[in-house]
């Protein structure tokens, strides 16, 4: 009989990245690398571009430190830029409040309550042009959270800039401008999926030609993840957007290398450290290939993933809010190990309300620690070459594929968010979290276990009532001022346009600049549009 | 005396977008044997009154992470109270500050409920504080 080895036992009987995550093995030696392939590890800058886009990645240039903020007036928002700025910060990320990104104005009976709240109120030229006061855009790089009003935004920017006399095709930035990510997560869609996409790819036409340094779409998995997707359905989900995207633009008649390389993306980061960097190894090479293979991109440029990183909200808890500070940090170190281009690092109070300003402070010295003195920015992918890194990197991959694959069956990811279907496995995913955090299988530490009962809530900032009354009476002064009949002119234009199949922008940058209002504009689209209703997937 | 199951209509007052939580719960509601009736977002404190009547209600979740909660969660109570849901018992959750729970409570929102809440024990809690005359019938 041979011996009965002495096992040791382990702590659980599967381990897994997250729940519905991958399986993670005892061990990983050299065989696993033969296993997977050695595809994975090649030179930095070079193409499937697995390990960066540069082949000096970080030793020339760190990241973008672009930290998303926006609340109450333009006022408010233009002091917090500019703190954020004098401390180091060295991009801007607008957010704008629910009324301008859904196409209401601050006095539609809509936006009750939700005026200055999750982001800056902007109605306006005129408030665009507050906001960026004493801060030269020709300087600056700046990213705009915006999707269903994407075009009306992007408008208002340009002629904010305009004013300030520095023209669109000096402009640097982003526009996240993906409308699918909406229907499947976040819900700021105004308009269906047929129209919606006629302006995205009104946006990124535009941009490749007048707006040469301009990102002219972000592609998203963030929302996706924070609504319940694993890092492998992020990665498939996301890219099969941007195969959607791609294609529409191919449909128009353009050429890929023409608009791809102004392509970009945002993803978030978990505190699976080891996970995510390996999702941002796998996410390139996968990028690199659908634009070669698929599109025939012959501009490398085209090939290269170029993404944003925000730590993930959702893993932040109320309670123990100081310990969000770690997870934050872990989550920034995987986006920095796994090479983005941008990173956003949350604040450690934003499970309780808005961002303190110290908790912002706390959040962007976060970056700096990383980046000038944990030392992993010396050399490119230090994590190249890990048994396990290199192997997580291929599982991601084959497993992000499979989704884009059955996305490809069901006739694109348009069609696959009309039938529900990446609605619903990402629902399934977030309930199954859910119930492994209630039954106490998945941990998390301050909220199921090691918990302590709670002290008095640390201060969080407040946006007050008056912030309403501002705003609405800013709007009700700028009705009266400007010339109304050339808004109502204006207005007609942007109902032609719509009609027709001419670009969008040129119509929507003259109605910016007679101070046509975002609502204004919004109702005009959607006399010409409609307006989306989500379909129930329960 | 009503011998049926629990029904309970959740919604998302505003324009906030954040479904994650508002849908977890739906389900979770529903595992645990309610009729649960989820509206969906972007609805107007009246089209959410409107419903709990219609749907002749026992219960209703409302959700907002935007911060607008001060002004659409009372606003929704008395809307259905005007509209004779007098028993009608209402939950919330979202990202709400501490300091603000009082208010809603006087503004007749039963309990909210913090991110990191058991689907459990907002269960236990609705089975615990029915309106009076609802019988939770097992099934």
């Amino acid at each position: 009989m041979p011996e009965k080895k002495n096992e040791i036992t382990e702590r659980k009987k599967e381990f897994r990245t997250t729940v519905d995550g991958m399986v993670v093995n005892r061990v990983y030696t050299p065989a696993d690398l033969e296993e997977c392939k050695q595809e994975g590890i090649s030179v930095p800058g070079e193409y499937p571009y697995t390990r960066h886009i540069m082949p000096t990645g970080y030793r020339s240039k760190l990241w973008t430190m672009r930290q998303y903020a926006g609340f109450a007036t333009v006022e408010e928002t233009n002091k917090r830029y500019k703190y954020l700025y004098e401390q180091g910060q060295t991009g801007f990320s607008v957010a704008f409040h629910l009324p301008a990104q859904e196409g209401y104005d601050s006095d539609h009976p809509l936006s009750a309550g939700e005026v200055g709240k999750c982001g800056v109120a902007i109605d306006s030229l005129q408030d665009m042009e507050r906001l960026w006061d004493g801060i030269p855009l020709a300087e600056v790089s700046t990213s705009m959270t915006i999707n269903s009003t994407a075009p009306i935004l992007l408008a208002l920017y340009i002629a904010a800039a305009e004013k300030q006399g520095t023209s669109a095709d000096k402009l640097r930035g982003t526009v996240q401008n993906d409308i699918l990510k909406e229907y499947i997560a976040r819900n700021t869609y105004i308009f269906g999926p047929t129209p919606s996409m006629r302006l995205v790819t009104d946006i990124c036409s535009y941009c490749a030609q007048y707006m040469p340094l301009w990102n002219s779409i972000s592609i998203s998995g963030y929302h996706m993840r924070e609504a319940g997707a694993t890092a492998a359905q992020e990665a498939g989900f996301t890219l099969a957007n941007g195969i959607a995207y791609v294609q529409a633009m191919i449909d128009r008649g353009m050429d890929v290398d023409s608009f791809a390389p102004r392509f970009s993306f945002f993803f978030a980061a978990y505190t699976n450290l080891l996970e995510e960097a390996a999702k941002f190894r796998a996410l390139r090479r996968m990028w690199a290939k659908i634009m070669k293979e698929r599109f025939g991109a012959k501009n490398p440029r085209s090939m290269m993933l170029r993404y944003h990183v925000q730590t993930d909200g959702f893993t932040l808890t109320e309670q123990q809010p100081l310990n969000n500070i770690v997870r934050v940090t872990l989550q920034a170190l995987a986006a920095v190990l796994g090479s983005c281009q941008s990173l956003h690092t949350n604040s450690f109070d934003e499970a309780l309300a808005l961002p303190s300003e110290e908790a912002v402070q706390v959040a962007l010295r976060t970056q700096q620690i990383i980046a000038y003195e944990s030392g992993v920015t010396d050399t490119v992918d230090p994590l190249g070459g890990s048994y396990y890194i290199e192997c997580l990197t291929n599982q991601i991959e084959d497993k992000a594929m499979r989704y884009i694959n059955e996305i490809d069956k069901m006739g694109g990811a348009l069609k696959a968010i009309e039938k529900g279907y990446i609605q619903r496995e990402i629902a399934t995913s977030a309930y199954n979290y859910q119930r492994a955090v209630d039954s106490g299988e998945q941990v998390v530490v301050g909220v199921n276990k090691f918990t302590v009962k709670e002290e008095q809530a640390p201060k969080v900032l407040e946006i007050g009532e008056e912030v309403e009354k501002r705003q609405t009476e800013r709007l009700k002064r700028l009705k009266q001022e400007r010339d109304n009949q050339k808004v109502s002119e204006v207005l007609d234009r942007v109902r032609n346009v719509a009609k027709s199949d001419e670009n969008v922008m040129p119509a929507l940058i003259e109605a910016v600049k007679a101070y046509a209002t975002v609502g204004e504009i919004s109702s005009a689209l959607r006399d010409v549009f409609g307006e989306y209703r989500e379909p129930n997937i329960f | 005396m009503q011998n049926r199951k629990i029904r309970v209509l959740i919604a998302k007052p505003g324009l906030d977008g954040h479904d994650r939580g508002i849908k977890a719960v739906t389900r979770g509601l529903r595992d645990a044997g309610m009729e649960v009736i989820y509206l969906g977002l972007r609805l107007t404190p009246e089209q959410i009154a409107e419903a709990a009547i219609q749907e002749d209600v026992d219960v209703v979740g409302l959700s907002c992470l935007s911060g607008a909660h001060l002004s659409l969660f009372p606003k929704t109570v008395s809307l259905v109270r005007e509209k004779g849901g007098r028993d009608i018992l209402f939950i919330g959750g979202g990202i709400i500050p501490k300091k603000d729970i009082p208010k809603l409570r006087e503004a007749g929102i039963a309990q909210i409920f913090d991110p990191g809440t058991p689907l459990e024990e907002i269960v236990k809690f609705i089975k615990a504080n029915l309106p009076e005359g609802v019988i939770d019938k097992e099934d």
